[in-house]
């Protein structure tokens, strides 16, 4: 079943509204509702809340301020991850940025909540913040590391000097906006006390992060919490941790010993999951007239919450990108009073590679090569800058596929030089690359005395499709038809995993499941062929296969007896076995290798000759990810992050009012990402491969690689189209009207 | 909580009377007064159900206009085989405003009262002359992108979101009014909005009480008629700049011609000046470009809207170069 095509087994559930997200659980009755109040400054101190108002209001059982607030733990840097550490809300009158919680209000109705907290008044002195970026800001500083660990700086060679004496240079400045992961289902949370301990439905990546972070903030055993996550209406890395909804609903709770729910707005979430920085990034490509690189330098300058450091990774890939002898990446900081930088789907390699990529085909325009040709020219033998071979790179037959798929022989070789009607008619392309994770994983597989399969890892499905690939592996794994295999996900107690989150989920499950699979076949076989009444008895388990609910032995000749049978008769309870793999810093492929996928994105254009409207005509993606597990999911995934990738090179931005530094554009209708009109016609392709140095499946992580580049492609077809190149995104109209010719007949 | 009571009359003089309570507002479709109402903007205590008044129906006038009923759904008007044929620029208009689902639900006497989609407008916690008078205007000096150039006042930079009004505009529609008297009376459109001045909460010249009823389209102006939406995205946007254009020629020259733009204004926003620079002149571009300039003449940016100016201009080119080639 691996491999196969086959639809998401939750597809029902969900597609008939049977699946229950966190919200939506009434098994402990009618719960209380919270609405969180957010800073209605940017920066300074609460003077004064007056809460009795909303307390006296219709409904309300608590108004919850940092002066009532139950003691809480507090953010702990020993702890490795973020996700993990306490998140400690009202911590006091300080306000650190806009929207920042300053209240809770819980009341019998969300109406009433909500009315409640617009009474609620809070006095404010307003302090001078930061709210504008700037990249040659003087307070920027060095972190010690960026994000995931990696180093912040690297250098290679005399960048210097090989800059300088090289044939043509690139040396352009990039920028790119704020931007926020806007799942589909809020941020939310429902908290029910059961005795000492508290259930907390959550809408979560990563059920161990959710569990340890909420304990530590409560100061709370964790054992005592209980995560339930079954399912997730996407994250894109706003649910790796839990956010103020959770901990607030969780005091609220334990305090009313109630059960209370809180979600957060569309507004909110622009307030309090924090979001991608904005960056400032200059890259500098030299090059000999071969189209050879010489030297490469990727400096990156972006914003930081000043007491939450996030530093992006946004250089980090183009350590392992192109060949070239001399190289320089650095990353710096510059803090402003705004919201906390996070996570955001490929953090770093989106805006990082939307930058290198596009200065890669200012290269390519500056040679008057075409850029896929000086792509292929500049592919290294080796990583350049860790000095060790690639695993599995296939970048260049990515390119080679593509362009044949594409039919990028048609693509104008002089830009702005394609006119269809009104339309100006631009091809670009980009390169993909992503590093791929391993993140320790436990998952457990059962066989049941009635033949059936169970899966059981508190690793979660944020739509992504887990439940589906777990059923195919262990189907597989067992020799069972799908209908047998049951997969429990989401929820404490269950094996560890390192959740959703990195384009790991997929790779790190399902090798631990292939694993735990092996161990239980070989359970069963032990039991079987030790078993005097075993048809299988005295036989070689090495000759033995699993399919269709059996085990048989020495083929068509041999025998065979159902895996049900064998459980009831030896363990009528079930016979299970757990699987595991390990942190990729203990796995020595992942030190001996630079272990990546690749890809290559293709965009079609067409800019409105008189209003400079750009609308993305065609746009493919082929791709290299190791094994593909499931090519159905494999494709939603990759084709999500390519619409991503669009949007983000014209049209997605977060805008902060320097002023006030709220963000403006809070709602969807406002924060522009694209419709289905927006994106007509777009198909990933995925060639077929298997990683042996990722782990034992091959397999490696998909879901963000699909954004990786995509919107570098389409920012090359639009400096095709009209000959304009527009270094800071998105690309909107009013950045390329200027450029255009004027209105003819 | 923010209660509020719910009546949904059979007739239009049930309705009126209804709404002379304090507090009382109507609803249609809903689609802007309900997001208005969470997000704690408009608070209304007694909401009016008139969705389901008898006033749906697109009836033939003696003179050969069309008489919109006010709850007729922006789908229908769009659909409308008469609308399409005899005013394809109220189509147009309609069909590239909001989305499916919406243009299901919306009236189109809602659709003439929809509120700004100023983002200062619906943030409480920013001051805005037009959802709390004397508290000042964000916009200015704020984020404007999507911000007028004309018309404009120290007090308010809003636009109108309207698509269907800026095509209403340039076929001089009529906007029929009834009274809690059960008077009758009929503003024109370009009358029937204000621009901003001192008072930018006072949107329309409708006064308490008074409900739409329908609107009534003449008879279709002579030449053709192109509606042309500008936006970031292709679909589910309010327009940055949009053109209504209605031009008719006779042997090269400009007989007749209307203009209006949405997205520019407190209004849709009918430029006579555009007009006058057109009639009587060769259809060509160097006339257009006149028309153009004369358009924005008195325009004003404020910063992030400046290119607004130019793209409205270059949008007016093109739209009457379209229509004139085909009329």
């Amino acid at each position: 079943m691996i491999g196969q095509p086959v639809n998401r087994v939750d597809g029902p559930l969900k597609v008939s509204g049977r699946a229950t997200y966190a919200y939506e659980y009434w098994d402990a009755g009618q719960p209380l509702y919270g609405c969180i109040v957010g800073a209605t400054i940017g920066k300074g101190r609460i003077t004064r809340i007056h809460t009795e108002n909303a307390e006296r209001a219709q409904g309300v059982r608590m108004v919850m301020t940092h002066q009532n607030v139950p003691v809480q733990g507090v953010r702990d840097e020993s702890v490795q991850f973020e996700y993990w550490r306490a998140q400690p809300v009202l911590t006091g009158p300080d306000i650190h940025y806009h929207g920042e919680p300053v209240a809770l209000v819980v009341a019998a109705t969300f109406e009433q909540a909500r009315a409640a907290a617009d009474l609620l008044d809070v006095e404010y002195t307003v302090g001078r913040g930061r709210f504008a970026f700037a990249a040659d800001d003087d307070e920027a500083y060095i972190p010690k590391v960026v994000n995931a660990g990696l180093p912040t700086d690297t250098a290679v060679g005399d960048f210097e000097a090989g800059f300088r004496a090289a044939a043509v240079r690139v040396d352009q400045r990039y920028t790119t906006p704020y931007e926020f992961s806007m799942p589909m289902e809020p941020h939310a949370c429902l908290v029910e006390p059961r005795g000492e301990d508290l259930v907390v439905h959550v809408s979560s990546q990563i059920v161990d992060a959710a569990q340890t972070s909420v304990a530590a903030t409560l100061r709370m055993a964790p054992e005592r919490i209980h995560i339930v996550t079954p399912f997730v209406g996407g994250g894109f890395g706003s649910k790796l941790g839990v956010h103020a909804e959770t901990i607030l609903a969780a005091l609220a709770a334990r305090v009313l010993g109630q059960p209370v729910k809180v979600a957060l707005t569309r507004q909110q979430i622009f307030q309090l999951v924090g979001m991608r920085p904005t960056s400032s990034q200059r890259v500098r490509l030299a090059a000999g007239r071969d189209g050879k690189l010489t030297a490469i330098a990727h400096d990156v300058t972006m914003h930081t919450n000043p007491d939450l450091e996030f530093a992006e990774q946004t250089a980090a890939t183009t350590r392992s990108l192109y060949a070239a002898p001399h190289r320089l990446t650095s990353h710096r900081l510059t803090p402003l009073d705004l919201p906390r930088g996070a996570d955001v789907r490929a953090p770093g390699e989106a805006p990082g590679l939307l930058a290198v990529e596009s200065a890669v085909d200012e290269l390519a325009h500056a040679l008057g090569m075409d850029p896929i040709e000086v792509r292929i020219r500049n592919e290294p033998t080796v990583d350049p800058e860790r000095d060790v071979p690639y695993s599995d790179r296939h970048l260049v037959d990515c390119l080679r596929d593509g362009a044949r798929r594409f039919g990028w022989e048609h693509r104008p070789a002089t830009p702005a030089s394609l006119r269809e009607g009104r339309w100006l008619v631009g091809y670009g392309m980009s390169a993909a690359i992503r590093g791929h994770f391993q993140g320790p994983t436990a998952v457990q597989v059962r066989l049941e005395a009635d033949g059936t399969g169970v899966v059981r890892t508190d690793m979660t499905d944020i739509g992504t499709g887990t439940y589906t690939i777990l059923t195919q592996v262990v189907a597989d794994g067992l020799g069972l038809p799908a209908d047998r295999v049951r997969v429990e996900l989401g929820r404490s107690g269950l094996p560890t995993s390192w959740g959703s989150g990195g384009s790991w989920g997929a790779a790190n499950s399902c090798a631990a499941a292939a694993r735990a699979c092996a161990a239980l076949r070989e359970k069963v076989l032990v039991a079987a062929c030790g078993d005097a009444d075993s048809p299988l008895h005295g036989r070689d388990p090495a000759g033995a296969h699993f399919g269709d609910g059996s085990v048989r032995i020495d083929g068509a000749e041999g025998a065979s007896q159902a895996l049900g049978e064998i459980v009831a008769r030896h363990h009528p309870e079930g016979m299970e076995a757990q699987g595991e793999i390990r942190f990729m810093g203990d796995d020595p492929n992942y030190s001996d290798y630079s272990i990546h996928t690749y890809g290559a994105h293709f965009a079609e254009v067409g800019v409105d000759a008189d209003t400079a409207e750009i609308r993305l005509r065609r746009m493919l993606g082929v791709f290299s990810v190791g094994r593909v597990l499931n090519p159905k999911t494999a494709r939603s995934q990759l084709i999500g992050g390519m619409i991503w990738g669009a949007g983000a090179a014209l049209e997605e931005e977060a805008v902060v009012d320097s002023r006030s530094g709220a963000f403006v554009n809070r709602d969807l209708a406002q924060y522009l990402v694209p419709v289905h009109a927006d994106v007509p016609d777009v198909e990933a392709v995925i060639l077929d491969g298997y990683d042996d140095k990722a782990n034992l499946l091959g397999a490696k992580g998909v879901g963000e690689l699909g954004i990786c580049g995509a919107g570098a492609a389409v920012a090359n077809a639009v400096f095709n189209a009209t000959g304009l190149r527009v270094r800071d995104f998105p690309i909107t109209i009013e950045k390329l009207l200027p450029g255009l010719p004027d209105v003819d007949a | 909580m923010r209660p509020f009571t719910y009546e949904r009359p059979t007739d239009a003089r049930t309705a009126v009377s209804a709404v002379s309570r304090s507090g009382a507002k109507f609803i249609s479709g809903g689609t802007n007064l309900l997001d208005l109402m969470k997000l704690d903007i408009e608070h209304p205590s007694h909401l009016i159900d008139i969705s389901r008044l008898p006033m749906r129906d697109i009836e033939e006038l003696p003179d050969g206009g069309l008489r919109i009923g006010a709850q007729a759904v922006n789908s229908d008007v769009a659909a409308d085989d008469r609308v399409r044929t005899r005013y394809p620029v109220l189509s147009q208009a309609l069909v590239s405003g909001a989305s499916g689902q919406l243009r299901n639900k919306a009236s189109t006497g809602g659709n003439l009262l929809q509120r700004t989609r100023c983002p200062y407008f619906y943030d409480t916690a920013a001051g805005c002359n037009k959802r709390d008078p004397g508290s000042g205007c964000s916009a200015i000096g704020g984020f404007n992108r999507i911000h007028a150039v004309l018309g404009a006042s120290d007090a308010c930079i809003a636009t109108h979101p309207s698509d269907m009004a800026v095509a209403m505009t340039a076929l001089e529609a009529e906007i029929e009014l009834l009274d809690a008297e059960g008077s009758v009376r009929r503003v024109v459109i370009t009358d029937f909005y204000r621009l901003p001045g001192d008072t930018p909460h006072l949107e329309t010249v409708l006064r308490p009480g008074e409900l739409i009823t329908g609107v009534i389209l003449p008879p279709p102006p002579p030449g053709r008629q192109l509606y042309r939406k500008v936006r970031d995205r292709a679909s589910y946007e309010f327009a940055l700049v949009s053109v209504a254009a209605v031009v008719s020629t006779e042997r090269g020259m400009i007989s007749e011609a209307r203009v209006a733009f949405g997205g520019v204004a407190h209004k849709p926003w009918r430029s006579f000046e555009a007009e006058a620079a057109l009639i009587g002149r060769p259809a060509e571009m160097a006339t257009y470009r006149d028309a153009a300039r004369a358009a924005m003449r008195d325009a004003v940016g404020q910063g992030h809207n400046d290119f607004k100016i130019e793209l409205a201009r270059r949008t007016l080119c093109r739209t009457l170069a379209q229509a004139a080639r085909s009329s």
